[in-house]
């Protein structure tokens, strides 16, 4: 019976050709507009560090003065370098780690290679154990190494080919701005989207190839990178007496238990920062964690949002196009359902003849759509935005695809095949 | 022309009359939207920068290694830059307008400890910075080259509050003093940055605009005479005639790395450049704004054109017996556009209501501002015109059916 349907679907399709064309490529153009935007909003909006992001957690405190105070402002984003110092080594969390980012200039061995930038993140040792930071070769330093400001660095897979052509570089040394530093680690395929844990820097597609520690870096007078928000006389230049917050303070917790009771320790920590007169403000703290934060900063762009709304409305107008024209072909032909209907089809059966064939039309609209989509994406690539190279299509959003494009045709047909099998046979005779 | 028998004519048809209706109120209302968007974003790439933006080249270089003598050789990078061929200014700046890279801002105060700041502003500094710009001075002056102080020698007075080695003057954008004090003259005028350090305005300029953060007002900065060197992150700045652009940045790149070749270039580039990379998105944005707008009308047409063609030939037998009945080719023709004007009507005068709603939301989530009701008009007649169009093949040949069809079957 099915495959009759079919035969009979696919006869009325071509005897409109062009009206069919102009439903496919509603259908089509719909579908593909909208899930190009989703996939580049699912893409953005994702999780990056997923299984280990909600125990991460990014404090923050209000160590400004009280020029320009309003209560209950939101607190900086970022630590200053003796908060930031204070909070690590009251090691209240399981784990917690200070950092802040950087460009270094480095100098290869190799005389054939140009000295060349390289953006650099300066860390405490838990970074990579928190962060789940895969190693391809040797590991991380520790807090010994932390303290001792040892002229270690941990370098990216993408910056080891490049140095030293993919091989375990353990032991070589690497020169920034002159200053040696010995390799202990290559890192694995690293690249977590958005760079959540400094969204000072870009948010996305931004990855750091040398990885030192932060002590080292104050010892070497490496510049820092990034935003720096001074108060006072603190002239955006980021030292460790400045009045400047420019360091980024991570920390991982376990259970809603520690959670509590970190969040009590912030405004402990601030009171007492106050009663020793280094904060001037009241206790002003926040704890939340990495989606919440990316939530907080508004790491997906406003426009790609925008873009989702408008591919949307564009889906839904193509859709009512594709209905109303179904539902005034099917009516069109109202006096040949009338026919069969008086020769004993039931009112089912037509309605299941009619919905294969808007269901034909669906599917390949969707197929279209799907098409559009690839092409969509590769557009987007194309654009000059940070996020531009993450722009794929993946499992999940195929799977989308699929069911948005069987969602369409059947609401684009089942309404049509609904209102045209309710043709009275009678009637439909009585003309001829 | 009567309007009842083509309501009652559409009444029979209303879920396909209702569905039209509705599409053509969702595109009115996306419509309207996507246009003024689009005029926001234009707007936004038409600010003006203030300087001589297809005179400036910029460079920007990295060191290797640490530069005690950084501000030797920058006097020395100048110097020879001044003597290339074609080269009219030279200046090292901290940051460029509409860069996208804001390296200074200042909170501007008007009296000592005054809780809130009056104004935020870019701040921009430099050696011989407005001349290179080619931005003007409305009143006062410029700033004199012994009133020039080192970066690297304020930054420590500012940590020690030692106001004596720190700037005493400072020069405002027309926009700043026009906010600050309107109606009044804005020389001799102090304001206040930092802890309550005093600056006296001297200089009033031109339209200078900001590197980054336009919301808080495009035109909004200041300019303190400090200098700075290429360590300190300061770039470049080469005025030239807009035809010796390319030529004048080789010789300049060249000449530099004769001098020291122990520097990275990071940036060498001509200031439109910098501009067209500054809306790049906003270009972006506006395209695809344009090809949805023409896609969902081009949608919309078809759909028009679709549906009369079905009523034509559905109703074939009618016109016929109209047309026997003594109505002419023009009745016929005006029946069907008026019947889509009817259709259109309804569905703008909905879209009109929608797309304020969608406005309201816009408004909500994206810091935009309200639909001005000019937009509205201009939906509506474009959706007249894209029914009218739409329909005129199907009415024509409806126009064009015979009498004689009347008579014959079905």
């Amino acid at each position: 019976m099915f495959g009759y349907y079919l035969d009979l679907a696919l006869h009325s399709l071509g005897r409109n050709r062009a009206l069919t064309a102009l439903m496919v490529a509603a259908i089509a153009l719909g579908i593909g507009a909208s899930m190009t935007t989703l996939t580049v909003l699912h893409v953005l909006s994702g999780d990056p560090l997923p299984g280990a992001s909600s125990t991460l957690y990014a404090p923050q405190l209000d160590p400004r003065d009280m020029q320009g105070y309003q209560p209950q402002a939101e607190p900086p984003g970022q630590v200053t370098w003796i908060d930031g110092m204070n909070l690590l080594q009251a090691k209240r969390a399981d784990q917690q780690a200070l950092m802040t980012g950087g460009s270094v200039a480095i100098q290869p061995a190799q005389s054939a290679l140009h000295p060349f930038y390289e953006p650099a993140r300066y860390t405490t040792a838990d970074f990579f154990s928190m962060f789940r930071v895969p190693f391809r070769y040797g590991q991380a330093w520790g807090a010994s190494e932390d303290a001792a400001s040892a002229a270690v660095a941990v370098i990216s897979s993408r910056l080891n080919d490049r140095l030293f052509g993919g091989r375990d570089s353990r032991g070589r040394m690497i020169r920034l701005y002159g200053h040696p530093l010995r390799i202990i680690g290559v890192l694995g395929d690293w690249r977590p989207n958005p760079h959540f844990y400094d969204l000072n820097v870009t948010n996305y597609g931004s990855h750091e190839g040398v990885y030192l520690p932060l002590s080292t870096s104050q010892d070497l007078h490496l510049a820092h990178l990034g935003g720096a928000d001074c108060w006072g006389n603190g002239g955006a230049d980021a030292t460790p007496a400045a009045p400047c917050v420019w360091l980024q303070f991570w920390v991982q917790l376990h259970t809603q238990g520690q959670v509590a009771a970190y969040r009590q320790f912030l405004v402990h920590y601030s009171e007492e920062q106050r009663s020793l007169g280094r904060f001037q403000r009241p206790p002003n703290t926040r704890l939340r964690d990495l989606m919440q934060w990316l939530d907080y900063r508004q790491v997906v762009p406003g426009d790609v949002q925008l873009q989702t709304w408008l591919a949307l409305g564009f889906l839904l107008v193509c859709l009512v196009n594709t209905v109303g024209l179904m539902l005034a072909k099917f009516l069109r032909r109202a006096p040949e359902l009338g026919v069969r209907r008086a020769l004993g089809a039931s009112r089912q059966a037509l309605f299941v003849q009619l919905l294969v064939e808007s269901g034909v039309v669906g599917l390949a609209g969707g197929l279209g759509g799907l098409l559009l989509a690839c092409l969509g994406l590769w557009m987007v690539r194309r654009q000059p935005a940070d996020y531009a190279p993450l722009a794929h299509l993946d499992g999940a959003m195929l799977l989308l695809t699929f069911l948005l494009a069987v969602g369409a045709s059947l609401l684009a047909g089942v309404l049509p095949a609904w209102r045209a099998s309710r043709v009275s046979p009678g009637l439909q005779l009585k003309g001829h | 022309m009567e309007i009842r028998p083509i309501l009652s004519t559409l009444l029979r048809h209303k879920i396909t009359a209702l569905l039209l209706i509705v599409q053509i109120a969702l595109t009115c209302a996306i419509v309207c939207n996507a246009v003024f968007l689009i005029r926001q974003r234009l707007q936004r790439m038409d600010i003006p920068s203030g300087i001589a933006e297809h005179q400036l080249l910029q460079i920007q270089f990295a060191y290797v290694g640490d530069r005690p003598d950084a501000y030797a050789q920058a006097q020395a990078d100048l110097a020879t830059l001044r003597q290339i061929a074609g080269v009219q200014a030279v200046a090292l700046a901290n940051q460029l307008p509409l860069s996208g890279y804001a390296m200074s801002n200042s909170g501007i105060k008007l009296r000592p400890n005054q809780q809130h700041d009056s104004l935020e502003v870019a701040s921009y500094y430099g050696q011989n910075l407005l001349a290179t710009l080619g931005v003007r001075l409305q009143s006062g002056r410029d700033f004199r080259s012994d009133e020039l102080l080192d970066l690297k020698s304020v930054l420590p007075a500012l940590h020690a509050s030692d106001m004596t080695r720190l700037p005493h003057a400072v020069i405002v954008s027309q926009a700043v003093a026009a906010r600050l004090w309107p109606g009044q003259s804005a020389l001799g005028k102090t304001i206040y940055v930092g802890d309550d350090i005093p600056l006296q305005v001297i200089g009033v300029s031109g339209p200078l605009a900001r590197p980054d953060d336009l919301q808080n007002g495009p035109q909004y900065s200041i300019v303190y005479p400090i200098r700075l060197t290429a360590t300190e992150g300061g770039s470049y700045l080469i005025r030239t005639a807009s035809r010796d652009r390319e030529q004048v940045l080789i010789s300049a790149l060249t000449a530099l790395e004769g001098l020291d070749p122990n520097r990275i270039v990071l940036e060498k580039r001509t200031y439109d450049d910098v501009r067209q990379s500054f809306f790049e998105r906003d270009r972006a944005m506006t395209g695809m704004l344009a090809g949805v707008i023409a896609a969902m009308l081009a949608i919309t047409a078809l759909g028009i054109a679709g549906l009369a063609s079905f009523w034509v030939s559905q109703r074939r037998r009618t016109i016929g017996v109209r047309r026997a009945l003594g109505a002419t080719r023009g009745d016929i023709l005006r029946y069907f556009q008026t019947e889509n004007f009817l259709l259109a009507t309804i569905g703008i005068a909905l879209g009109m209501g929608l797309a304020y709603g969608m406005n309201l939301l816009l408004m909500q989530h994206y810091e935009l501002p309200r639909l001005p009701s000019t937009y509205l008009p201009v939906g509506a007649i474009a959706l007249w015109l894209i029914g009218q169009l739409a329909v005129l093949g199907p009415a024509l040949r409806a126009a064009a059916v015979p009498p004689v069809v009347a008579t014959r079957d079905g």
